[in-house]
């Protein structure tokens, strides 16, 4: 039984990948994950061009706001939503879905496919983006000055936190637009309220920030921010209540596998009605 | 083995969409062999079908298939193919691929799929178009790729919702011809069509809905017995149906006889069939030459017409 689960499993993998990496609908989530590229290359251009030296802890800690407020906060969240979302609805939209609905798979199994699906689409896509972005972000400096960073500082622990951050914010916000597509015939205004939500959890009592995917995010980036960006800008990145990585980690699986399972209940429950009888 | 586990049951089932009937307070037990549902559009024909393959759920009452509850799809599917009336595809699919993924989505090994795909696309001759997207087919070729996928895994249950449509008269007749076969195998095969004489020749036994009720079922000329309230048409060719008619209505079962109009037959109304019968035996012995007695309304069409009458039928 399980090797069957596990083949029913690639089977939906080789069905979704070439969806989500290939179709027309997706092009925009490929156009907003190079989008954080132009402010970075722009900024190498120019730097090369006029010969102008910049400051590397500079630089650092402003890839640092960039990440949390453009990546995390508006790329990854809107590229997400345009993933996961669709895994369900735009199957309704196609009126397709009956496809997987009739053939011999315990719907459990459907999720969680769909899921992997999207969630390797998402983290191929943003967590290059994320490493293109500080490549370009550094590509001004010398050779040698960035590979001191790399080999003697903290560069490499730096970019493998903000590629293992990028791919949690795929898992998190993945489930949660997953299940908002199960749950919602039209999910514009509860992904609306998921933005907003995650928007203030900054300005909200410590326990209800517990209650969010970037509040963990915030705990696994490996610099909180550019020390003095203004308000509100400052509060959106600094976290107030940091915690363990190794309990972020742990607390952004348990709220995944907690949404998944909910997510499959719904899609246990769901009903094909494209409105013909 | 029990007999839930041989048919299809539904019991006590309701569905309602918010406040709009889709079916109410059904009851039936479905034998193998080909069963057709029949009834008007919105009588709630589609609705029996996806509820009986988990696509919808009822709002009341419990369905099985061979004793398997909708609710396991990784259980029915595997026993049940349904050829649906939805005609929209995975975008970009071939035909070929339609299918070749359903049997991967099975459990089936990539030789195993291959090999169980050109069967079923073989037998519904599409071999030259299957690696063709389905997005440019026919009508009939999507209904024909529908019908390969639903019978691709080899199921003990069939079911189809309006197979027939669109395709060309050659085609339907192999289509009939296929389903006449599969079901001599022991199939159970649930088939909703609006072509009523193409329902009357195939089918076993019929669910006439109304409304979604069940108003009528079973075997066409069973179901016909029972509506007393409408005479028996009976059709006798005969050299002298002018004396015959004098002698039937000796008979007080016989509550109308009427010429035909080439003046070689007698279409007989009468209420004791049984009795009428027998008195056409005896008139048969004192020499009134009778070439054919033949029923004239026990079919799927006279049923609709007696049972479902004043509403449109469905096209």
């Amino acid at each position: 039984m399980k090797t069957l689960w596990f083949a029913q499993i690639a089977a939906i993998l080789q069905l979704e990948m070439r969806k989500t990496f290939l179709s027309r609908r997706g092009l925009w989530v490929y156009l907003l994950a190079l989008f954080p590229l132009i402010p970075f290359a722009g900024h190498s251009i120019e730097s090369t061009i006029r010969g102008r030296p910049c400051d590397f802890g500079h630089d650092t800690n402003v890839y640092a706001s960039i990440f949390q407020l453009l990546d995390l906060r508006v790329v990854v969240f809107f590229g997400c939503l345009g993933i996961f979302m669709n895994l369900f609805r735009g199957e309704v939209l196609d009126r397709s879905l009956h496809y997987y609905f009739l053939a011999p798979v315990r719907r459990e199994i459907l999720v969680v496919g769909k899921y992997l699906a999207g969630l390797i689409a998402a983290v191929t896509i943003f967590t290059t983006s994320t490493i293109l972005q500080w490549i370009a972000m550094y590509a001004h400096f010398p050779s040698r000055t960035v590979l001191d960073y790399l080999n003697d500082g903290n560069g490499w622990s730096h970019l493998i936190a903000y590629a293992v951050t990028t791919v949690f914010a795929c898992i998190g916000y993945g489930s949660l637009f997953l299940l908002t597509g199960a749950l919602f015939r039209n999910p514009i205004f509860p992904a609306a309220g998921i933005l907003i939500w995650e928007g203030i959890n900054s300005f909200l009592p410590s326990i209800l920030q517990k209650f969010s995917v970037i509040y963990y995010l915030k705990s696994l980036v490996p610099i909180d921010a550019q020390p003095n960006l203004e308000a509100p800008f400052a509060l959106l990145t600094v976290n107030t209540d940091p915690v363990p990585a190794v309990v972020a980690i742990v607390g952004m699986l348990a709220f995944t596998l907690l949404v998944i399972v909910i997510a499959a209940l719904q899609v246990r429950r769901m009903e094909i009605n494209y409105g013909t009888d | 083995m029990s007999a839930d586990s041989q048919n299809i049951v539904f019991d006590n089932v309701s569905k309602f969409y918010g406040d709009v009937l889709g079916v109410n307070r059904v009851t039936l037990t479905i034998p193998p062999g080909i069963t057709s549902l029949v009834g008007p559009n919105g009588s709630g024909k589609t609705t029996l079908m996806n509820l009986m393959t988990g696509l919808l759920q009822p709002t009341r009452g419990t369905i099985g298939v061979l004793g398997v509850s909708p609710n396991h799809p990784e259980q029915l599917f595997r026993q049940l193919g349904y050829c649906t009336q939805f005609d929209s595809f995975p975008r970009g699919f071939t035909g070929y691929q339609f299918v070749y993924s359903f049997l991967r989505l099975y459990g089936c090994t990539h030789a195993e799929a291959e090999e169980f795909t050109w069967a079923a696309i073989e037998r519904v001759k599409l071999v030259e178009a299957a690696h063709r997207k389905i997005a440019g087919y026919s009508k009939g070729m999507r209904q024909r790729i529908k019908l390969a996928q639903s019978t691709c895994h080899g199921p003990s249950v069939l079911v189809l919702d309006e197979p027939l449509n669109g395709l060309d008269p050659l085609v339907r007749a192999e289509v009939i011809a296929l389903l006449r076969s599969l079901a001599e195998e022991g199939m159970h095969i649930i088939i909703s069509s609006h072509v009523l004489h193409e329902v009357d020749m195939i089918s076993d036994q019929v669910v006439l809905l109304s409304n979604g009720y069940v108003i009528a079922e079973g075997k066409i000329r069973g179901v016909r017995g029972e509506l007393d309230e409408q005479p028996m048409q009976v059709m006798i060719r005969c050299g002298k149906p002018a004396s015959l008619a004098a002698k039937v209505f000796e008979h007080d079962s016989v509550v109308e006889a009427r010429m035909h109009s080439d003046g070689k037959g007698l279409l007989v109304k009468t209420r004791d069939p049984d009795k009428f019968y027998l008195l056409l035996n005896q008139l048969a012995l004192n020499g009134i030459g009778l070439e054919s007695v033949v029923p004239a309304d026990d079919d799927v069409n006279s049923l609709y017409e007696y049972l479902i009458g004043g509403e449109e039928p469905a096209r």
